[in-house]
């Protein structure tokens, strides 16, 4: 039997020195809270160690200990996606009568300032990018990173996060709303 | 004749954001640009989605360079609760 067909086995003895910063990393970079992403890695091992004996060596230590993760993150959104009152967004257009669709006037987009293009590079402007995105409602906040900032393909996310394409897109709409009124308002007309 | 590719600005916002990843298929792309043709708030909203998308590439430029670690107090602490869990 080649080397490559030997069932992997497990040293949770190890588990920390080898793929601790792997899950954090893989953790923080989702859901954007370090203590968070530091008690799921904790989580990850302990149910590792408490499930090692369904281990059955077909897959490797590491692809094991991120499926343990995954769910972990799939129970984290499925908690934060269920809690209500959350900040809702601003209507923007009206949602009946013959104006349904429109604009409502006193939201129509106004024109930022000039100088908004060469600025783009701005230390401070990624700042402002964070606050904003930090101040979005948790479920938009970690679906429009994964989306955006980690470039994440759509079916990618919608299988890790157990959603439709459609959810995605109507989060993906929503965030990008919010976020484009939170930095209109502290930094391209502020 | 061309009734078909009217939307309204909400549905165009909608195919806007969505055609920022390139995820707009060919149908919904023909009706955002016959939308842009005759409305000048779209057009400036479009503009500024653009900008947007350009300074959030750069937040995502950067965000791939980081790498998060634990540092070595934190990874002791967690080999030693690990050790306690185990012996339970």
């Amino acid at each position: 039997m080649s080397e490559t067909n030997q069932p992997h086995t497990l040293s949770p003895d190890l588990w920390v020195d080898n793929y601790a910063d792997y899950l954090y990393n893989y953790a923080v970079v989702r859901i954007n809270n370090n203590d968070l992403a530091k008690d799921l890695v904790q989580e990850t091992f302990f149910a590792g160690l408490k499930s090692a004996k369904n281990f059955e060596g077909k897959s490797t230590e590491r692809t094991w200990l991120i499926s343990i993760l995954k769910r972990k993150i799939i129970d984290h959104y499925r908690k934060i996606n269920s809690k209500k009152g959350q900040a809702e967004i601003r209507m923007s257009f009206y949602d009946n009568g013959e104006n349904e669709g429109n604009w409502i006037e006193e939201r129509v987009p106004q024109s930022w300032n000039s100088e908004t293009e060469s600025d783009i590079e701005n230390e401070e402007l990624k700042e402002q990018i964070d606050k904003c995105i930090n101040n979005l409602p948790e479920k938009y906040a970690m679906v429009f990173r994964m989306k955006t900032i980690l470039e994440f393909e759509t079916e990618e996310i919608c299988k890790e996060l157990n959603i439709t394409p459609s959810n995605l897109w109507v989060i993906i709409h929503r965030a990008r709303t919010q976020l484009r009124t939170c930095m209109e308002q502290n930094w391209f007309n502020k | 004749m061309f009734k078909f590719l009217g939307i309204t600005c909400e549905q165009a916002n909608e195919i806007c954001n969505k055609a920022q990843y390139n995820e707009a298929n060919f149908t919904e792309k023909l009706k955002l640009n016959w939308h842009l043709l005759v409305c000048k708030v779209c057009t400036l909203y479009s503009k500024q989605n653009n900008t947007l998308t350009k300074v959030y590439k750069i937040k995502a430029n950067e965000c791939r360079k980081q790498k998060f670690c634990l540092n070595n107090k934190e990874k002791e602490l967690l080999k030693e609760e690990m050790k306690k869990t185990s012996l339970q």
